[in-house]
């Protein structure tokens, strides 16, 4: 029985340390100088340097690599257009998932269910039309057109995570405060909205991830100037130079340094969010 | 106060896609737009079912998806198992565990290319030294495949591990300790009272990882763009070459239509699953 319980224990500290080994292989890697990297066999003990990340923001680099853009850029835009389109997102999504909830209209399981289906849509196969309108309409490589594409993005999974969460409180306190003379906006914003704080709060994170990750959509839209730091992790990686390994890791280590934050506080509402509300983490 | 979402998703996503059934009935390329669009009928669906890269493209997602899904399931089950009964650090665990799927498959696919790296890649190191060969991890066709199994793998098996946990820790205490005081067998209990409330969300599990893994774009064009030769050109990826690479925007309306169909059949399963699966309930 002892035996069986070290077996248990081995088995579960070699797993965590198999899922955790590529994460960590790149944030050292990043803090390796570069005759450290390409070193066989792989080194795991070396003297760390700071300059990989000096280099990513500044404006030289020796090899004139395509690493001389600025990767300062970047990350404030993939966070502008991340805040600005989940923020639009929560706003008309919980009013949306609201209504959802509290009226049943007609066509409601009709209506709930194209709006999940856009979300499921394969996103190569979405690309070129949205491709041909932007161009038409001359949104393409500007804020306004990502923010509003991230923006339906996430909508259809707020609608239906904060449905989830709506369905669950009780509704008679808002018809209470109703029947006290409160408006439906009034009894939808200061009496159900508090009960789902958490909820919006889990909601608000994982589209924030979406956003943040999104790659496809962006290198097909954004220009130089709206560029987000995935776009520009690519062309890094592929670039014809051959690759800058200790830059590229200390950007992909900046990249996922607010994911692995949000990773151990999001446990609660994760499997809520990744299955679009129908299971209760 | 749905009209602002109706509004967007009509304007973004329903618009666009009828505007490309009707693409996929013409011959048309949005490289050259001053060119009017000239209708061919079926002539791009027609392309779809005859071109032989076509059906190497079915083959190859279809390994993909058997192989990642197949993974996924058997590795996440067992970690659910492994997990199911609390101990010190569970919470530590799972953090770890889920931390690579809420990572862009962009930086997923660069970890895996530095691990994966010919000349001083960790893998290359270790698959020489235990087993004496070199691998080419992504170099070479069946071991590049392998590879984007894996890098998916080990995004995605923890998000079955998740559902399938989920639904151990729901099945109903005083049903597993009356089985105790009977002293059924673990066999009975695992059949009688596990399976059935982990079952519904096991399937879940199976039928969305499908879903996406099917639609797999990023990570294996970080990876391998296809490569090497056509190895890994899943018809995610053959899709975004014909649009954007050779601008046939035609025949690329075409097969996104043929991918959607399939999408679609798969999420009205999806639907229907988890409708029941938030329900357990109903389910013994």
């Amino acid at each position: 029985m002892n035996l069986k319980k070290m077996l248990r224990v081995v088995l579960i500290v070699a797993v965590s340390a198999l899922y955790a080994f590529p994460v960590l292989w790149v944030v050292l890697t990043a803090f390796k100088e570069r005759i450290d990297i390409f070193t066989q066999p792989p080194k795991l003990f070396f003297t760390p340097t700071l300059d990989n990340f000096a280099s990513i923001f500044s404006d030289s680099a020796s090899d004139g690599s395509a690493f001389s853009s600025d990767f300062g850029r970047y990350f404030l835009n993939s966070a502008l257009l991340s805040f600005g389109s989940v923020f639009t997102a929560i706003v008309f999504g919980t009013m949306g998932a609201y209504a959802a909830s509290r009226f049943p209209f007609k066509n409601r399981d009709f209506a709930m269910f194209s709006i999940l289906s856009t979300r499921m849509l394969p996103a190569v196969a979405v690309v070129i039309p949205v491709y041909l309108l932007y161009r038409t309409l001359n949104l393409m490589n500007t804020y306004l057109g990502m923010t509003l594409l991230y923006t339906a993005f996430n909508l259809p999974f707020v609608i239906w995570m904060m449905r989830s969460f709506f369905d669950e409180i009780p509704r008679e306190i808002e018809e209470a405060a109703m029947m006290d003379g409160s408006s439906r906006f009034r009894a939808f914003y200061r009496v159900a909205l508090p009960q789902v704080k958490s909820g919006i709060a889990g909601a608000a994170v994982i589209s924030l991830l979406f956003t943040w990750n999104e790659f496809l959509f962006a290198s097909m839209l954004t220009g130089e100037e709206t560029r987000t730091v995935p776009i520009a992790l690519a062309q890094t990686l592929q670039g014809e130079r051959g690759v800058d390994w200790g830059k590229l890791a200390a950007i992909e280590t900046l990249y996922i340094l607010p994911v692995l934050i949000a990773a151990a506080l999001l446990q609660k509402y994760l499997l809520r969010g990744l299955t679009f509300g129908t299971v209760k983490g | 106060m749905l009209a602002p979402t109706a509004v967007l998703l009509f304007g973004l996503f329903i618009f666009p896609l009828l505007w490309s059934l009707g693409l996929s009935f013409y011959r048309y390329s949005a490289l050259r737009p001053q060119q009017a669009p000239r209708f061919v009928g079926f002539e791009n669906y027609a392309w779809l079912l005859t071109d032989l890269s076509i059906w190497q493209r079915f083959i190859a997602t279809g390994v993909l998806v058997a192989g990642s899904v197949g993974l996924q399931f058997l590795i996440g089950v067992s970690l659910a198992f492994l997990l199911y009964r609390e101990f010190k650090g569970r919470k530590i665990v799972l953090s770890i565990l889920i931390a690579p799927m809420m990572m862009a498959p962009v930086a997923a696919g660069a970890f895996f290319k530095l691990i994966y790296d010919p000349s001083f890649g960790v893998l290359t190191y270790v698959t020489k030294t235990l087993f004496g060969v070199q691998v080419g991890w992504l170099e070479k066709p069946a071991p590049a495949m392998l590879g984007v199994i894996i890098a998916d793998t080990w995004m995605w098996s923890p998000f079955v591990m998740l559902l399938t946990l989920s639904g151990l820790l729901s099945a109903p205490k005083h049903l597993l300790e009356m089985a105790q005081i009977d002293r059924a067998g673990r066999s009975l209990t695992f059949r009688y009272i596990l399976l059935p409330h982990i079952k519904p969300l096991m399937m879940l599990a199976v039928l969305l990882r499908t879903m996406e893994s099917f639609k797999l774009f990023d990570t294996i064009w970080i990876m391998t763009q296809g490569g090497p030769g056509d190895a890994t050109e899943t018809l995610a990826l053959a899709l975004y070459r014909v649009g954007f690479q050779y601008y046939n925007t035609g025949r690329a309306s075409a097969l996104a239509y043929l991918m959607l169909a399939v999408v679609i059949v798969l999420s009205n399963f999806y639907l229907r699953l988890a409708s029941r699966a938030s329900s357990p309930e109903g389910e013994t």
